[in-house]
C-alpha cells in the first residue's frame, strides 16, 4: 500500500529529531562532528612511523609491446627504496591478478600495454616527491601497436587482436548474452500498430570520487600479518581476493577501511596499485603508502556505462506499449573489471522493461575489449540500471512524442498496476511492490505539471525553448539472493553482529562500509528504533575485518536492503533473549509479555514491565538465569536477501534553451521517490540530491573521450568536467511510501536512484524544447557544441 | 630552504623543499590533514585554506610563498574551547556534508564569504563555492549551510572538545587573538547559547 505524504517544508528541514529520540526520523549524522572539525580520518590521512610512499609509472600509449623496461638510473635515485617491474612480480606469480568478473588483469604490465594509464612500474621512495622524480628515470621502450577504440570496429575481421595473453585468444570478443523470448517478442513487433526505434549511446563517464583511490599497506615480517588501510568500498571481499592472490593466510589479513571520501562505484575493484604497494611493503620490510592523483584515478580506475544501444517499443496506434527489443554493444575496455554478480556480466540491465506492463520483450548484448581502461559498473549504476532505465525512458517519450501523446499520460496508462505485484517481468525479474501511478502524479503535482506545459505552449510562440522531460524508473538493489548471486563465489549476504552492554547501551558491527552515506547513523536509527534505545547510545562500527563479521559490502544500493534488514533482525534477535530474560524478572509466561518500544510489559498491566537497559544489567548480573540463557544481550546473524528490494520514482525537469548559444539550463528538477520506509528522510534527501546533481554531470557535461590513438581526453578535471553549484539548480524532492513485503523493515535501499533516474529526464526535456527543431533524438553530453549542432541539422556522431 | 609563518595563529618555522605544496606541508609536515588534497589542476577545492584573510587553493601555493604570512586551516575554524563556528554548526544541521572530503575547504570559502558578506543571498553562495566541487551532496544542501550561518551569525553555536590536533596547531588559540584579521572573534564572543 502506498501512502503520499507531503515533503517537509524547509524548516521542518532544518530540525535535529530531538523530538524522536529513538529509532527512525529526521536526525543529524553522527560522524558529522568529526567531519566539521577535519578530523576525520581517511586513507592518506594515515601516518605511520618509517612509512615510505609509491608511485606508479603507467603506460603513456594504448598499445604497444613492451620491448624493454630499464630502472637502473632510478634505482640510483635519492631516496628509492625499491623498484617493481612487471618481470619482478611475474617471477613471484603476481604479475596477474584476477578481476571482479573471472577475467584477468595486469598487476604491472609484462608483454604488452592495453590502454593509457595502464601501471608499467613502481617505485618506493622515502617522500612522495622523491617517487615520482625517480618515475622519470625508469626507462621504457614502447613498440607501437594499432589501437582499437571504437567498440563498433573491436570484433572487424582485421582489428588487432588485444587480448593475446588468453590462451587461443584470437578476436576481442568479450562475451555474449540475452534476456528474454526473442521468438515471442518478435512476433508482437510483427503484429503492433506502431513500432519506433531509437539509437542510444550511454557513453563513458566516471564516478570521480573527491576522495582518489589509495592505500597504506604495513606487513609485519614477524608476525606475518598485512595491514592495509585502503579506499575499499568492501573490505572482507577484498581480503579474501587478496588472499588467493598474494598467498597470505587470510587470517593474517586485516583490511581497514577508514573515512572514504565518496565511492560511487570506484572503490569497488581491486586495482593494481593496491596490489603493488603490499609488496613493496613485502620486499622492505616498511609501511607503504601510495595515493593516485586525479589524472591516475581518471584515466586508469573503474569507469562507467560506454553502452551503444539500439532501442525498439511496439505500441497499440492508441498508446499502449506490447513489447521492447533491444541490441547493445557494450565496451569493456582492455581487460573486464565489471564488478557485478557473476552470473550477470551485463549487469542488471534485464530489467529495462522499466516500469512497464508489457507483453515482451528482448535483449541481445555483445561485449568486446577495446584498448582503454578496464571497469564498467560504476558511478552509482545499480549493475547497469542506469543504462537500462535511460534506454526505455528515451524510448518512451520517443513513443510518445511520435503518436502526440503527453509524455506523463503516456507512462500513467502503461505502469504497472499496483494490484499486479508481486509482477514478473519479461525478462524474468519479480518486483516486489510499488504504486508507479501515485508517484508520478505526486511529480507532476509539485511540479504543477499542466501549468509548466501552458507555459511552455507560450512560451513557444514566441520562439524561447522550453522543455519539460519526464522520466520514471524502477530499481533493482539489494543484491542479492545467494542461489543466483555471488562474486567470485563469495555469495551476497552481510552479517552483522549486536552487543548491548550491561549499561544497555550497544554496539552494532556491520560488514558494509559507508563512503558518505551516513551508516553511522542510519544503522544506529535501525537499531535503536527496534530496540527502543536511543541512537546516540549506540555505536557503528563498520570498515574493519578484524573488528565486523563478514559481508560484501556497499555498492549497489545494496547497504540498507540487506545489511540493514541484518541490523533489524540481529536486534530482533536480542529482543527474543530479552523477553526470555524479562519473564524471570517479571515472573510470568515470556508470552504474557508485550513489547512496548524500550521494555517489556505484563500483558493487561502496564504497570509491571521492565526496560531494555534493565534486562541488560540482569543479563550480565549475578544470580541465577532463566533455562537456556547463557547470559549477555548479543547476537550474531547472517542475512540472505529473500529478493532484490524494487525502489521506483518519477522525475520531472525543466529546462530552457538558449536559441543564441544553445546553452542548456536546468531551471527546475522534481524528484519523487519510493524507497520504502524512510529511516532518517535527512540522509534520503541528501542521497537523492547527490545523485541528481550526478544525472546533470551525464546529461549535459561529463565524458571520457578518447582520441583515434587511444589517449584518454578526460584526465584531469579541467577536461572532465564535474557540475559545481553554478549549473545545479535548488533540487525538489518527494516521496512515495510503498514498503518492500520482504524485508524486515519495508526499506529499499536508494543511493542510486537519482543517477539511475535522472539522465532521461534531463535528456527527454532537451529534446522537448527543440521539438520545433523537428529533433527526436540527442547524444549525451548535451554541452553547447552539440545542441547547437543539431539545432543546425549536423548533429555531431555520438562518441 | 626555511619558512616561517603563523598557522591557526601559533608560529611555525620548518626546513623545506622549494618545491613543496602548501597542501603537503599543511598535511604532512605539521599533520594538518583536514585540509584534502583532490586534483592536479586546480579544480577541486578540497584544499582551500586562509591565506591572510583570502581563501586560496593550497595545492596551487607553495610552502615557500607562503613564507611570512597567516594560515588557517578548518582546525583553527572552531574557537579554542571548541565552541564551533556558525558555519561548521550549519553544515551539521542542514547536511551540508556526506563524505566530509570537500567539506573543510567549503567552509573555509563561506567562512570568508560571510566576513565580508554577512547576508549573502542564493547566487552570491553559488557563485563564492563554484571553484570547488562536491561530488555527494548536489550543492543545495549546502547552500542552506551556508544560510543557516548566516542567519545565526551570533549563536546557536555548539560547545564541544578543543581540536586539539598535531602539534597544538589544531585551534586558533589565544595566540589568534594577536592576529588582525576578520575571523569572527565579536561574534564569537557573544555566543554561548544553543538554540
Ligand atoms: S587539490 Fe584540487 S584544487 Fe587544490
Ligand atoms: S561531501 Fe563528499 S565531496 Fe562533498
Amino acid at each position: 500500500m502506498t501512502t503520499v505524504e507531503r515533503p517537509p517544508t524547509r524548516r521542518a528541514e532544518e530540525i535535529d529529531n530531538d523530538q524522536h529520540p529513538v529509532g527512525h526520523g529526521r536526525m543529524l549524522r553522527k560522524e558529522d562532528p568529526r567531519f566539521v572539525r577535519g578530523r576525520g580520518r581517511y586513507t592518506d590521512d594515515v601516518r605511520l612511523p618509517g612509512m615510505l610512499h609509491m608511485a606508479i609509472l603507467r603506460s603513456p600509449v594504448a598499445h604497444a609491446r613492451i620491448v624493454s623496461v630499464d630502472t637502473s638510473a632510478a634505482e640510483a635515485h635519492p631516496g628509492v627504496r625499491a623498484v617493481i617491474t612487471g618481470e619482478a612480480l611475474a617471477a613471484q606469480g603476481l604479475a596477474w591478478m584476477p578481476t571482479l568478473s573471472n577475467d584477468v588483469q595486469a598487476v604491472l604490465a609484462t608483454d604488452k600495454v592495453r590502454f593509457q594509464g595502464q601501471e608499467v612500474a613502481c617505485v618506493v621512495a622515502d617522500d612522495r616527491y622523491a617517487a615520482r622524480d625517480a618515475l622519470e628515470l625508469i626507462d621504457v621502450e614502447y613498440d607501437i601497436l594499432p589501437p582499437v577504440v571504437d567498440a563498433r570496429h573491436a570484433l572487424d575481421a582485421d582489428a588487432p587482436v588485444i587480448r593475446d595473453d588468453l590462451e587461443g585468444k584470437a578476436d576481442n570478443h568479450c562475451f555474449d548474452w540475452e534476456a528474454g523470448d526473442a521468438a515471442a517478442t518478435d512476433a508482437v513487433f510483427a503484429d503492433a500498430d506502431v513500432v519506433v526505434s531509437q539509437d542510444v549511446v550511454y557513453p563513458r563517464v566516471h564516478p570521480a570520487p573527491m576522495e582518489t583511490c589509495g592505500c597504506v599497506a604495513d606487513f609485519d615480517p614477524v608476525e606475518g600479518r598485512l595491514t592495509l588501510w585502503s579506499t575499499s568500498q568492501a573490505p572482507h571481499a577484498h581480503r579474501t581476493l587478496y588472499a588467493l592472490v598474494a598467498g597470505l593466510p587470510e587470517h593474517k589479513i586485516r583490511v581497514i577501511s577508514p573515512d572514504i571520501g565518496g565511492g560511487f562505484g570506484n572503490k569497488v575493484p581491486i586495482y593494481p596499485g593496491y596490489v603493488c604497494a603490499i609488496v613493496g611493503s613485502l620486499l622492505t620490510g616498511k609501511p607503504v603508502k601510495w595515493m593516485e592523483d586525479r589524472s591516475e584515478n581518471l584515466t586508469s580506475t573503474g569507469f562507467a556505462r560506454d553502452y551503444i544501444m539500439r532501442g525498439e517499443i511496439a505500441a497499440t496506434k492508441d498508446g499502449k506499449i506490447l513489447a521492447l527489443r533491444t541490441n547493445v554493444l557494450a565496451d569493456h575496455g582492455a581487460f573486464n573489471g565489471t564488478a557485478a554478480p557473476v552470473k550477470y556480466p551485463a549487469g542488471f540491465f534485464g530489467v529495462f522493461t522499466g516500469s512497464y506492463d508489457l507483453k515482451a520483450a528482448y535483449c541481445h548484448m555483445t561485449a568486446v575489449y577495446t584498448n582503454k581502461a578496464p571497469g564498467g559498473v560504476a558511478y552509482a549504476c545499480s549493475f547497469r540500471i542506469t543504462e537500462a532505465v535511460y534506454l526505455v525512458e528515451r524510448l518512451v517519450s520517443r513513443l510518445a512524442a511520435e503518436l502526440g501523446q503527453d509524455p506523463a499520460r503516456l507512462r500513467l496508462a502503461n505502469f504497472i498496476r499496483p494490484d499486479q505485484f508481486p509482477y514478473a517481468t519479461p525478462t524474468g525479474w519479480v518486483y516486489d511492490s510499488g504504486d508507479y501511478a501515485a508517484t508520478l502524479r505526486e511529480a507532476m503535482r509539485i511540479a504543477g505539471y499542466d501549468d509548466l506545459r501552458a507555459e511552455q505552449a507560450r512560451r513557444r510562440e514566441r520562439g524561447e525553448l522550453m522543455g519539460i522531460g519526464v522520466s520514471t524508473f524502477t530499481e533493482a538493489v539489494g543484491a542479492g539472493p545467494r542461489k543466483h548471486m555471488d562474486i567470485l563465489g563469495l555469495g551476497m549476504a552481510d552479517g552483522c553482529d549486536l552487543r548491548v552492554h550491561p549499561t544497555g547501551k550497544a554496539v552494532v558491527r556491520l560488514s558494509v562500509q559507508s563512503q558518505g552515506q551516513g551508516h553511522e547513523t542510519t544503522f544506529a536509527q535501525i537499531v535503536g528504533e527496534e530496540l527502543g534505545i536511543s541512537p546516540d547510545d549506540i555505536d557503528v562500527v563498520h570498515g574493519d575485518t578484524d573488528n565486523t563479521p563478514f559481508g560484501l559490502g556497499t555498492y549497489g544500493s545494496r547497504s540498507t536492503p540487506v545489511s540493514g534488514a541484518a541490523a533489524a533482525l540481529v536486534a530482533r534477535k536480542v529482543r527474543d533473549k530479552a523477553r526470555v530474560i524479562a519473564s524471570a524478572m517479571l515472573e510470568v509466561a515470556p508470552d504474557d509479555l508485550e513489547w512496548v518500544k524500550g521494555s517489556f510489559q505484563v500483558a493487561g498491566d502496564p504497570g509491571r514491565s521492565v526496560t531494555i537497559q534493565e534486562i541488560a544489567m540482569r543479563a550480565h548480573g549475578a544470580g541465577d538465569l532463566p533455562e537456556g540463557v547463557e547470559g549477555s544481550l548479543d547476537a550474531q546473524i547472517t542475512y540472505n536477501p529473500p529478493n532484490l528490494t524494487y525502489p521506483n520514482g518519477a522525475y520531472i525537469c525543466v529546462v530552457d534553451v538558449d536559441p543564441g548559444t544553445a546553452q542548456v539550463r536546468v531551471r527546475r528538477f522534481v524528484a519523487v521517490d519510493d524507497c520504502g520506509t524512510r529511516i532518517n528522510p535527512m540522509i534520503i534527501e541528501g542521497q537523492v540530491h547527490g545523485g541528481l546533481a550526478d544525472g546533470l554531470g551525464m546529461a549535459l557535461m561529463e565524458i571520457i573521450a578518447f582520441d583515434p590513438e587511444g589517449n584518454c581526453l578526460g584526465g584531469s578535471l579541467m577536461d572532465y568536467l564535474i557540475p559545481t553549484a553554478l549549473e545545479t539548480p535548488d533540487w525538489e524532492t518527494g516521496f512515495t511510501v510503498t514498503p518492500s513485503p520482504h524485508h524486515p523493515i519495508g526499506a529499499k535501499g536508494v543511493g542510486e536512484s537519482a543517477t539511475v533516474g535522472s539522465p532521461a529526464a534531463i535528456v527527454n526535456a532537451v529534446i522537448d524544447a527543440l521539438a520545433p527543431y523537428g529533433i527526436t533524438g540527442l547524444d549525451m553530453p548535451l554541452t553547447p557544441s552539440r545542441v547547437w549542432e543539431a539545432m543546425q541539422g549536423h548533429p555531431t556522431p555520438p562518441i | 630552504m626555511q619558512v616561517t609563518m603563523t598557522v591557526n595563529g601559533t608560529g611555525v618555522t620548518r626546513e623545506v623543499e622549494p618545491r613543496l605544496l602548501l597542501v603537503h606541508f599543511l598535511r604532512d609536515d605539521l599533520g594538518l590533514t583536514g585540509t584534502h588534497w583532490g586534483c592536479d589542476t586546480s579544480n577541486c577545492g578540497t584544499c582551500v585554506v586562509w591565506m591572510d584573510d583570502e581563501p586560496v587553493k593550497s595545492c596551487t601555493v607553495l610552502a615557500a610563498m607562503a613564507d611570512g604570512h597567516r594560515i588557517r586551516t578548518v582546525e583553527g575554524l572552531a574557537q579554542a574551547d571548541g565552541t564551533l563556528d556558525p558555519v561548521q554548526e550549519g553544515f551539521m544541521r542542514c547536511h551540508g556534508l556526506q563524505c566530509g572530503f570537500c567539506t573543510p575547504g567549503m567552509m573555509m570559502t563561506a567562512r570568508a564569504l560571510l566576513d565580508r558578506t554577512p547576508h549573502p543571498d542564493e547566487a552570491e553562495i553559488r557563485a563564492a563555492i563554484s571553484g570547488q566541487i562536491c561530488r555527494c551532496t548536489g550543492y543545495a544542501t549546502i547552500v542552506r549551510s551556508v544560510q543557516w550561518a548566516a542567519d545565526h551569525a551570533d549563536g546557536a553555536a555548539t560547545a564541544g572538545p578543543p581540536s586539539a590536533d598535531a602539534e597544538d596547531l589544531g585551534h586558533a588559540g589565544e595566540a589568534r587573538d594577536a592576529v588582525p584579521e576578520t575571523t569572527g572573534e565579536e561574534r564569537h564572543a557573544t555566543a554561548g547559547s544553543t538554540s
